[in-house]
């Protein structure tokens, strides 16, 4: 690994650089190609769900024999997909809108003041996100199940509402910071009250970072599974956990009724994701933003 | 509503108190419960649970099982993604692209990629008639349903999120220490050891935390690709067992507890080792 810059110059330089570089490019190479790996087979995988579920038959051959759009129909009557889709899509407006309405006067409370115990606030807000579901969704549903909570969609909801309202506050906190508290006072000198304040000023400045949080949520809670799973009941199950449900008692059902479910639970997901990555950075939904992200 | 500060008391900070008692009531609340409930065991004394715990041939070895999955996951995609984020620290077209792609296996989630794994690497996949039309294996290819499957599915699922994640630490570092380096003869190599290493380390070991965290709380994989009856009889198995089919939340409290022990103990283990190793701002980066 020695490409140190040549002082040398020479006749013999010329040469030495063409094998030195050498290393660097077969090091490129191999980066891109273990990406390049990692990429097909993800999309090879995602295609054999989508293959299976419009395959009539298909066992150990490279395509299946014949295709058909029947296994839609079969998963569409036979995992009532129309009432799955109902549910999921009130769990994840529901999370939305109830996080943002927590969430951000208390990202706005962390941004324009130092109060005492806000540390320890911040830590109550990051410690959804650090600790995983399932560690304490169990202790959640136990305490869920004794409050007649778990089973119902509300349980559902505010489970969701868990990791959801600390992003949405990590992800706005920062996107206050850099909205000047000058236009405030401004707006404040001319007599505005609070409530005019909120509305003609701050909304509209919030808008696009409201937008962003809003859509990072709804991507994270149509996949969430776990707490998901252990709060719902029959009739407050998302597609993931009927995805699950169906993929656990295999044979029951058909595999390819199952990829079909798969794909309708896919098209939900990747047309959010879709809408979401014309508003955010990919890597906002592992980390909270580290730069301020650019209004509009 | 008039204007705060004149009354002497402010009263914004207030505007953080429903988030505040939500997670005080749903997420604090529910987790001292559940400590205080695995010391009430259905019967025996306080520690009765945590005794069952560590005798039972069912429940300890979850411990060391669902560390021999974590482990390794965690290493090799940190191991891969380390490199690869810091060959595209740049911002090109391309990074972007790759970026967006990355982000489709995280926002599918587990049950997806398990769905897709059973039919691509199973025994009659795509993967094995590759294989085997290239001799490359002889006998039955077995990549699902055992220890194989649940490790290729923490990789698709863990690898995308350490790479976006060391990607926002990487590009947090400011571009010039780096030519500044270069033109003080640093090459590519001493580049990355001497200016982004020591600046990525704070950043690398808060990644390995919660990619370990990640991998040591998987559930659905180790269920739907594993072999949930042994090699992958992982610790959150045995806590949803207890729960969910033996109805017996104390147990499986305790078990919930030994699970987020086990995560704490690796988690304090890194940090205090990043501390050895590396002594400096919290932060490193930009300004």
């Amino acid at each position: 690994m020695s490409t140190t810059i040549t002082t040398a110059a020479g006749a013999g330089a010329a040469k030495r650089k063409t094998s030195t570089r050498f290393w660097p490019r077969a090091w490129n190479f191999t980066l891109y190609a273990l990406m390049a790996v990692f990429l097909a087979n993800v999309g090879l995988m995602i295609a054999t769900v989508a293959i299976n579920s419009f395959g009539k038959v298909w066992r150990g051959t490279w395509l299946p024999q014949g295709w058909t759009l029947n296994w839609y129909a079969d998963a569409w009557k036979e995992f009532q997909l129309y009432d799955l889709l109902i549910v999921t899509f009130e769990v994840m407006f529901a999370v939305v809108l109830l996080s943002v309405l927590l969430g951000v006067p208390a990202a706005y409370a962390l941004a324009r003041r130092d109060f005492r115990g806000k540390r320890w606030l911040l830590f109550l807000f990051l410690l959804p996100l650090l600790i995983p579901p399932i560690t304490y969704g169990i202790p959640l549903a136990t305490v869920m199940y004794q409050w007649h909570l778990a089973g119902t969609i509300w349980g559902v909801i505010l489970a969701n509402l868990i990791p959801a309202l600390p992003f949405v506050i990590l992800v706005m906190t920062p996107f206050i910071e850099q909205i000047d508290p000058n236009l405030e006072s401004a707006a404040r000198v001319f007599g505005a009250r609070t409530p005019q304040i909120f509305l003609y000023v701050l909304a509209p400045l919030l808008a696009p970072g409201i937008l962003a949080a809003a859509l990072l949520v709804l991507v994270r809670t149509v996949a969430m599974f776990e707490l998901t799973f252990l709060t719902a009941g029959p009739d407050s199950q998302t597609l993931v956990v009927a995805l699950y449900y169906a993929m656990f008692a295999p044979g029951v059902r058909t595999s390819q009724s199952v990829d079909a479910m798969a794909m309708v639970y896919m098209a939900v997901t990747l047309v959010w994701l879709l809408v979401a990555l014309q508003f955010v950075n990919p890597t906002q939904l592992v980390s909270r933003v580290k730069d301020h992200p650019q209004p509009g | 509503m008039n204007a705060p500060g004149l009354a002497g008391a402010d009263r914004t900070p207030w505007l953080a108190a429903p988030s505040a008692i939500f997670l005080l009531t749903l997420f604090i609340y529910p987790c001292a419960y559940g400590l205080w409930l695995s010391f009430m065991p259905k019967d025996g004394g306080m520690l009765a649970n945590y005794a069952k715990f560590f005798s039972s041939d069912r429940l300890w070895p979850t411990i060391f099982t669902t560390l021999k999955l974590a482990l390794p996951a965690t290493l090799i995609n940190i191991g891969i993604a380390l490199p690869i984020a810091y060959r595209m620290r740049i911002k090109t077209p391309r990074q972007k692209w790759i970026t967006t792609a990355l982000v489709v296996p995280i926002t599918l989630g587990t049950v997806l990629v398990a769905e897709g794994m059973l039919t691509y690497f199973g025994p009659r996949g795509w993967v094995a008639q590759v294989l085997e039309t290239l001799h490359l294996y002889d006998g039955p290819i077995r990549l699902t349903h055992n220890y194989t499957g649940v490790l290729i599915s923490l990789i698709i699922s863990g690898f995308p999120f350490a790479f976006l994640l060391l990607l926002s630490y990487v590009t947090g570092i400011y571009p010039v220490l780096g030519r500044a380096a270069a033109t003080l003869g640093a090459g590519p190599w001493q580049q990355f050891r001497d200016v982004y290493l020591p600046l990525l380390i704070p950043g690398l070991a808060i990644c390995f935390c919660l990619a370990f965290v990640q991998a040591y709380s998987v559930f659905p994989s180790a269920v739907l690709l594993g072999a949930p009856a042994g090699p992958t009889r992982v610790i959150s198995i045995a806590a949803y067992e207890a729960a969910f089919e033996q109805y017996d939340y104390p147990l499986a409290s305790a078990i919930a507890m030994m699970m987020g022990l086990a995560q704490l103990v690796v988690v304090v283990g890194v940090l205090a080792l990043r501390r050895l190793v590396y002594r400096g701002p919290v932060t490193g980066g930009k300004g």
